[in-house]
């Protein structure tokens, strides 16, 4: 997921870059009617103007329909508690199933961490935040078995970088 | 200038020599700073140099709350000196900011290498407190109450600047232009952007540097008696927003120097229109609106703060592609204008301000922010507002009040350079995050110490660039005298 959205975005940025080189090459030579130039561009502006909320309302309708922070639909999922505190995670349990929805309530007894779950491949799958005084709810289905990580990515103090928990994932049974 | 102009602005004599301490302390400082940034990242690729985790997190709120703080302050200057034109500004009272800045400084330094705080430039709560022996409490109390009083600095000149703005302009809301945009007065070309910028930097920072001054307030409390402990997500909320509006408002102040310069050299207007001053009054209200994009991760905040801030982190790029870059790329096209180095930072900072909205807006939404936050994709987008946007904006003001931009060969080749690597090192930040690599983290893994080589590489080629175009500047600035504008151009 992170490559095609580093892809989307450098595609983006592309296209802005694209506008300025073009701009800066056809900086000279002076053309005094300005006017001229100003209503061409107007134009221009109201439907990049158009094209922009245009897409804005679409991407906000695709990627907040459903909402993506819900609980999942899963009736029962297994619950496994996660408690972080300055340099460590208690996870309740660190062995679940592939394929098992599971349900991360995360917790901090000290100062905020970042409860962030790391694939077999080095990629972030989900996270969420862990606070002192609050639970969030972080659902989870594994797809694949494997040796999963939870790094804290919210700076906690001079070990922040050491706070590691391993989570198992194997096969269904 | 009609006399009843001059009769409002600041006299010539006072514009120029404290925008001129701010300038030269601002550059010297950024310069010391991306050091400290270049070698962070070569700590973090880890074939170069070595830093322990205690000095690099040091060394991280160093440059964290170093680089905000000078980017507000450089910012400003910008800021008073376009508005003095316009309105009677008190040089004093901008030199009193200065000096209570400096103090701040030396109390927040003194906290970071002396009583060894480093919990990061957001303090976030209860972090300062909560060091497990690493700090002291009253070195946390030193970094918090130079976070104030720098606040207060702030404070203490926008003051200043209101009561000008009121008294040329009759009130803010008049400044920022609303009458002509609801239809109440005819449009004036002749309103100045940089009073319309002005006005909205207002109304933000003093609504942002209050929060601030509340949670740093809560913050000394917790400090000083820790059974007082406020909500943990409360206290996140307020940091949020005053960080996120602190850091807006110094694009939004620096700004005017493009603004302001770029038509000179294009030889074309950048008038007041009504889309223009819709776009400012929407960016002032999207400004104190969008910081829960901060918090997409907190799924204890409502539904509703997340879906707001995931739109109107998309919607708050708007006005800038749509008005000031483009208007900016308009005036530039066809114009035949003069390029040195001033003319390239200002367009340089259009770009790295638009660009850096994609990955910003992006990142903004909850599905992506589920896999990218707090990763060095963050760093990559606002490294692209700033060091590719903002920076560039406050060089290419001291390039055009030191030397009129006429920098020769040196200033356009040294904002190449400093293009060239401001554009890798932020592309790297992107790759990096892509790749799943955290932000803030002293030591990184084998897999990713190559991004933080190619990111040390970069940073050095940012401060070559920045050397070759800040010390002639530096060199000349104490004697510099602006052209005017019937000189320029």
């Amino acid at each position: 997921m992170q490559i095609s959205i580093l892809l989307v975005t450098l595609l983006g940025m592309a296209f802005v870059a694209a506008a300025f080189v073009f701009v800066v090459l056809n900086s000279g030579p002076r053309d005094e009617d300005y006017g001229g130039i100003a209503k061409r561009g107007y134009f221009i502006r109201r439907w990049w103007m158009i094209g922009l909320c245009a897409a804005g309302v679409v991407v906000s309708a695709w990627s907040l329909v459903p909402f993506p922070l819900q609980a999942s639909s899963v009736e029962s999922p297994r619950i496994i508690q996660a408690i972080g505190r300055q340099w460590s995670w208690e996870l309740a349990s660190s062995s679940v199933e592939a394929g098992e929805p599971v349900r991360f309530r995360v917790t901090s007894l000290d100062v905020n961490h970042g409860f962030a779950i790391y694939g077999p491949d080095d990629q972030i799958i989900a996270q969420t935040q862990a606070m002192p005084g609050y639970y969030n709810d972080l659902d989870v289905t594994f797809e694949r078995a494997g040796k999963y990580r939870v790094l804290c990515l919210e700076y906690c103090g001079l070990a922040h970088h050491t706070m590691v928990a391993e989570i198992d994932v194997k096969e269904r049974r | 200038m009609t006399a009843s102009e001059l009769e409002y602005a600041t006299p010539d004599t006072q514009r120029t020599p404290v925008v001129k301490l701010y300038l030269g302390i601002g550059l010297l400082v950024f310069a010391g700073l991306m050091l400290v940034g270049a070698l962070m990242r070569a700590a973090q690729g880890a074939t170069t140099i070595s830093i322990g985790p205690e000095v690099f997190y040091q060394l991280m709120t160093l440059h964290g709350a170093g680089m905000v703080g000078t980017a507000g302050l450089a910012a400003l200057a910008v800021n008073w000196y376009f508005l003095s034109k316009y309105v009677r500004l008190n040089q004093k009272i901008f030199l009193g900011t200065l000096v209570l800045s400096l103090v701040a400084v030396v109390m927040i330094v003194g906290s970071i290498l002396i009583g060894k705080f480093a919990a990061g430039w957001t303090f976030l709560y209860p972090l300062p407190a909560t060091s497990l022996g690493l700090w002291s409490k009253g070195a946390a109390l030193t970094f918090v109450g130079g976070l104030l009083l720098l606040g207060v600095a702030f404070l203490l000149v926008y003051l200043d600047m209101g009561i000008a703005i009121v008294r040329r302009y009759g009130s803010i809301a008049r400044a920022l232009g609303l009458p002509m945009l609801f239809g109440r007065e005819p449009i004036d070309p002749t309103h100045p952007p940089a009073v319309v910028a002005s006005a909205m930097v207002l109304i933000v920072n003093v609504a942002g540097i209050a929060a601030g001054a509340i949670v740093l307030i809560m913050t000394i409390l917790h400090l000083i008696y820790p059974p007082l402990a406020p909500d943990a997500l409360l206290m996140k909320n307020l940091i949020y927003f005053f960080g996120h509006v602190f850091i807006n408002a110094t694009i939004y102040s620096a700004v005017i120097a493009v603004y302001e310069i770029l038509p000179l050299y294009a030889r074309r207007p950048w008038t007041v229109s009504r889309p223009f001053l819709a776009a400012w009054l929407a960016v002032t209200l999207m400004v104190l609106a969008v910081y829960p994009h901060h918090l997409l991760m907190d799924f204890a905040m409502p539904s509703w703060m997340a879906i707001m801030g995931q739109i109107l982190s998309y919607t708050s790029g708007i006005p800038v592609l749509v008005v000031t870059a483009f208007s900016g790329l308009m005036l530039v096209y066809r114009s035949g204008i003069r390029w040195d180095a001033a003319s390239s930072l200002l367009v340089l900072s259009l770009f790295g301000w638009a660009v850096g909205i994609v990955p910003a807006v992006i990142d903004g939404m909850i599905n992506v922010n589920l896999v990218m936050h707090n990763t060095l994709w963050v760093p990559g987008h606002f490294h692209f507002y700033l060091l590719l946007g903002l920076l560039p904006m406050v060089l290419g003001f001291a390039s055009y009040l030191s030397a009129n931009g006429q920098q020769g060969r040196t200033g356009r080749v040294g904002a190449m350079v400093y293009a060239v690597g401001a554009t890798l090192l932020c592309l790297s930040f992107l790759v990096s995050g892509a790749l799943s690599v955290p932000r803030r983290f002293a030591v990184h893994e084998e897999s990713w110490q190559w991004l933080g080589d190619v990111g040390a590489l970069s940073g050095g080629i940012v401060l070559v660039g920045t050397l070759m175009i800040a010390v002639p500047i530096l060199l000349k600035l104490p004697r510099a005298r602006l052209a005017s504008i019937s000189e320029s151009g």
